[in-house]
């Protein structure tokens, strides 16, 4: 009798079984937490908070009364039989001219007109999730790495390094000087890589921050350039929450410093954005990459192929974003609410004796818990992360998990809910820190 | 203005190469079809377009359906107040109505005699999203996958260009119509690996474009076994599977998996997509379903790079869980569909063209062997080029599928109304025509193979277009 093998099971690809998805970290317990356990205003009001998610729901109503007073335009065809076959036949990588006009004249307004974009050189994806993978396949090959400023958004783990094979290497900020962006530490990271013999192909920052909620300087932003510049390399400007800032004025986009400069040595920049955060439109999937490089548009636009932008939103926005009236109005209300809505989270904080990154811009806040920890570290902090998971039922994303380099830093988001609810939130921690001063005060007692 | 130094060391190899496929011969088609194209009453002289596999033919079924149905759409005052919840919806998982419907109708669409898992519907891109997706789960850099001859030409860029795949063609010809028999496969498969190429697993279309037909129980079920034997996946990519007009029946590898014994169904995975079945290639709706737990895991994960936009999910969602719409348009679809090919090929009939026998699909498979001087595919793009700029038809010659013998062109029917359908043939029949009429073994055509029109000279060497502005209309632009 012979001896059975038992054949192997066939294996997937190493990308399929690496963990750079990012998705089995321990932060995933909040989410799970959350949807086992959901806040509801009326149904389950002692649920768990969501206040993990960067959306912006605070000026939907402000889109419905433009689709409800524009019903031509909101007929995701236009007029007669032809205008549906033209839209459901429409895959050309080059996107719809009027959609491509739209957003490069949206671009342009976002910016108060500082700035001017070409629509040939708009690169349509679906979600600037595809446009940062899709970059990063560009500029880099599988071994190289790009330098990304910490703090920084979880999922860049997942977009920038998963399938493309390219690394990250942290630009490490702290918050020494309110977490900006220094020479010494471009410099530093470059060193870094240089060390593990990663090959560097370009900085990726977010302008607006993703965590921060701060607009970069101008002069820091002319240091970066200078940077990329002397070393060689790209510069990606993920400005996806531009106009999430306040004051539309404390934003300075690179394409500006760009223009100053006349353009020079401007094709080694690159640009992403998306309408997923200022208009709230995550789930239509329109992301867009403008480069000023030639060859990056061409190849960028092949590669949009597989994750095209779907023709029937592509017509809606047109119509929509060439609105000039509308769009002005917009982006002035989401601003004034979002401030509104930022002011009354940072008061909120602090009546509970917490005090904030002073932010400008973006859909959360960058909370300092460091006073609280057990202990100033990692495990400080996912232990305190914990408590406020459990206790205060309230799902926050701490700083370790945007790879922060100092503990207890924690990333609140506040536009995605009713203010009623960011009330009940705002009480359930001040009855926490007020539950912690008493234990305190007993203890030393 | 610029780098320092040579712009292009600064891209990655990716970018660099050739893989996206914009670079071939085949552009001088679109080119044509570009500066010329036909329309009825501006331009009847124009290039037709018969090189995009596109469905037209049941588009009035569509906007009806919508028009009854405001609350489908978010825009509407009927469905407007569903507005924020489907804009704020990313959840890569998808809207759950939208996986059921969408299980519902792949099942409808094989007539019941299967049922799809909603939870193993995973959304991407297109189907070139699709096939781009499954090929970083189950491949590395540098593996290889099998794939029968003749092949959709996107399949190079879909499966090999960020992937790093390798394809390994599995020949078939006409003298055992195109069959993909199991000593090809074994013939590949040993060359691999003497090779040492690792093959990973078998990609296979049916219904099959270029050829239009569907395979048979007995093949899919040696196709089945032999990935079996050799532990490789297979990939079946059933994006014209509600395309087939007439008998033999359409059968999944869905099917056939439920009828072969210790089949390990963790091997075998569908690409799906609704641009041929209900023409709506702009709407990006890709479906990957794989019968293997973690690829549905993995690969649910990297849709984010490719989801399916809400709205459109959510339209779907009513249209295709729509009893009544769903069997009203696969049989219609495939009743005008019928009549389109039958036309055509009638057509084709009375000039004495043959095609390969079809069953299936958006397109013919004709075969000009006859008029070919020398059978090489020299001679093959000599003669396409003549049907571009003489008879003003842009067809896809075979070897741009990769065929192994020169002399055939595929050419679609279903992107076009019927006048021009006659247009089409009319030309076909004057050219035929004019080119039996002559003296054996001097095809007039070959007289003048340097063509000059009043205001344009065509080298017949003309290159491909510079990367800088590439054809709108042509097929990789479309993803067709």
């Amino acid at each position: 009798m012979g001896i059975e093998i038992e054949q192997p099971c066939v294996e997937l690809s190493n990308v399929a079984v690496s963990e750079t998805h990012g998705e089995n970290s321990p932060y995933f317990a909040g989410w799970k937490a959350y949807d086992e356990n959901p806040y509801d205003e009326f149904t389950n009001p002692s649920g768990v908070i969501q206040m993990g998610l960067a959306e912006n729901q605070v000026s939907f109503d402000l889109i419905e009364k433009y689709l409800e007073e524009h019903p031509e335009e909101a007929s995701t065809w236009g007029n007669g039989a032809s205008g549906f076959r033209e839209n459901a036949l429409f895959q050309d990588y080059h996107g719809l001219k009027t959609f491509r006009t739209a957003m490069a004249s949206f671009m342009e307004q976002v910016r108060g007109g500082r700035a001017k974009f070409d629509p040939q050189r708009i690169v349509l994806t679906a979600g600037a999730t595809a446009a940062n993978e899709l970059l990063t396949f560009i500029l880099a090959n599988p071994g190289d790495a790009l330098l990304v400023p910490t703090p920084y958004y979880p999922g860049f783990d997942r977009d920038l390094r998963w399938r493309t094979g390219v690394n990250i290497v942290p630009i490490n900020c702290d918050s020494s000087n309110n977490f900006q962006i220094t020479p010494e530490a471009l410099e530093a990271s470059y060193k870094d890589a240089e060390a593990m013999n990663f090959k560097v192909r370009g900085v990726l920052i977010t302008n607006p921050s993703n965590p921060l909620g701060i607009t970069i300087p101008r002069e820091v932003l002319e240091e970066i350039l200078d940077f990329v510049t002397r070393k060689n390399i790209h510069l990606v400007s993920d400005e996806i929450y531009s106009g999430s800032v306040f004051s539309s004025s404390e934003f300075t986009s690179v394409a500006e410093i760009l223009e100053a400069r006349e353009n020079r040595n401007a094709e080694r920049v690159h640009i992403v954005y998306s309408l997923s955060k200022d208009l709230g439109l995550p789930g239509f999937r329109v992301g867009t990459i403008y480069s000023y490089n030639d060859k990056v548009v061409t190849t960028a636009r092949r590669m949009s192929s597989f994750t095209l932008i779907s023709s029937q939103t592509q017509h809606l926005l047109a119509s929509m974003l060439s609105d000039e009236r509308f769009t002005e109005s917009y982006m002035e209300t989401n601003r004034e609410r979002l401030r509104k809505r930022y002011q009354m989270i940072i008061e909120g904080l602090r009546s509970a004796g917490i005090e904030c990154l002073n932010g400008n811009a973006g859909l959360f806040c960058w909370m300092n818990m460091s006073p609280l920890l057990e202990k100033p570290t990692r495990e400080g902090e996912l232990e305190l992360w914990n408590t406020i998971l459990l206790q205060v039922k309230l799902n926050i994303s701490p700083g370790s998990s945007c790879h922060c380099s100092e503990p207890g830093w924690f990333r609140v988001c506040f536009a995605n809910m009713s203010e009623h609810t960011l009330e009940i939130a705002l009480q359930r921690i001040r009855d926490f820190m007020a539950r912690i001063r008493t234990e305190t005060e007993t203890e030393s007692a | 203005m610029g780098f320092g130094g040579n712009s292009q060391q600064l891209l990655s190899k990716i970018a660099t190469n050739d893989k996206h496929g914009e670079n071939s011969p085949y552009f001088d088609g679109w080119k044509a079809y570009d500066r010329n194209p036909f329309h009825p009453k501006n331009n009847p002289q124009g290039v037709i377009q018969m090189g995009l596999a596109e469905n037209q033919l049941c588009f009035d079924l569509i906007e009806e359906w919508i028009r009854n149905n405001p609350k489908a759409s978010i825009c509407t005052p009927e469905g407007v107040h569903q507005f924020r919840n489907i804009a704020n919806f990313q959840d890569y998982h998808g809207l759950q109505k939208f996986r059921n419907a969408m299980a519902n109708f792949m099942s409808k669409v094989r007539g019941g005699r299967v049922r799809f898992d909603p939870d193993r519907i995973l959304m991407s891109g297109g189907a070139t999203g699709a096939n781009e997706l499954i090929m970083f789960c189950l491949a590395d850099p540098g593996d290889a996958f099998m794939i029968p001859t003749p092949f959709y030409p996107g399949f190079v860029r879909d499966l090999c260009w960020r992937t790093g795949v390798k394809l390994i063609p599995v020949h078939s010809d006409s003298s055992n119509n195109f069959k993909i028999t199991r000593e090809a496969l074994e013939e590949a498969y040993k060359k691999a690996k003497e090779d040492n190429i690792n093959v990973k697993g078998l990609l296979i279309t049916n219904p099959s474009n270029p050829l239009g037909t569907t395979l048979d129980k007995d093949t899919l079920k040696s196709l089945v076994s032999f990935i079996n034997e050799k532990n490789i996946h297979l990939v079946c990519d059933e994006i014209y599977a509600a395309t087939v007009f007439s008998s033999p029946n359409y059968v999944s590898v869905a099917e056939v998996i439920q009828e072969v014994e210790h089949c390990k169904r963790d091997l075998i995975h569908i690409i799906y997509s609704l641009s041929k079945d209900m023409g709506f290639p702009g709407f990006r709706v890709g479906i990957v379903y794989s019968f293997n737990d973690e690829v549905v895991n993995c690969g649910r994960k990297m849709s984010s790079f490719g989801l399916v936009c809400s709205q459109t999910q959510h339209m779907l969602a009513s249209m295709l869980s729509d009893e009544n719409f769903v069997t009203t348009f696969i049989e219609e679809n495939s009743r005008r569909l019928k009549k389109r090919h039958d036309k055509f090929m009638k057509g084709l009939e009375e000039v004495n063209i043959t095609r390969f026998p079809s069953n299936a699909g958006l397109f013919c498979w004709m075969n000009l062997k006859s008029l070919l001087k020398e059978p090489t595919f020299e001679d093959e793009l000599k003669l396409w080029r003549v049907i571009i700029h003489e008879v003003k038809l842009n067809v896809s010659p075979g070897s741009s599928f990769n065929c192994s013998e020169p002399g055939w062109f595929r050419v679609c029917f279903a992107n076009m109304d019927d006048e021009t359908v006659d247009v089409a043939l009319n030309r076909i029949r004057a050219f035929v025509g004019r080119e039996t009429k002559k003296p054996v073994g001097i095809k007039r055509w070959q007289q003048n193979l340097r063509l000059n029109f009043s205001s344009r000279i065509f080298d017949e060497t003309t290159v491909i277009m510079s990367p800088h502005s590439p054809i709108p209309t042509s097929p990789l632009v479309r993803a067709t």
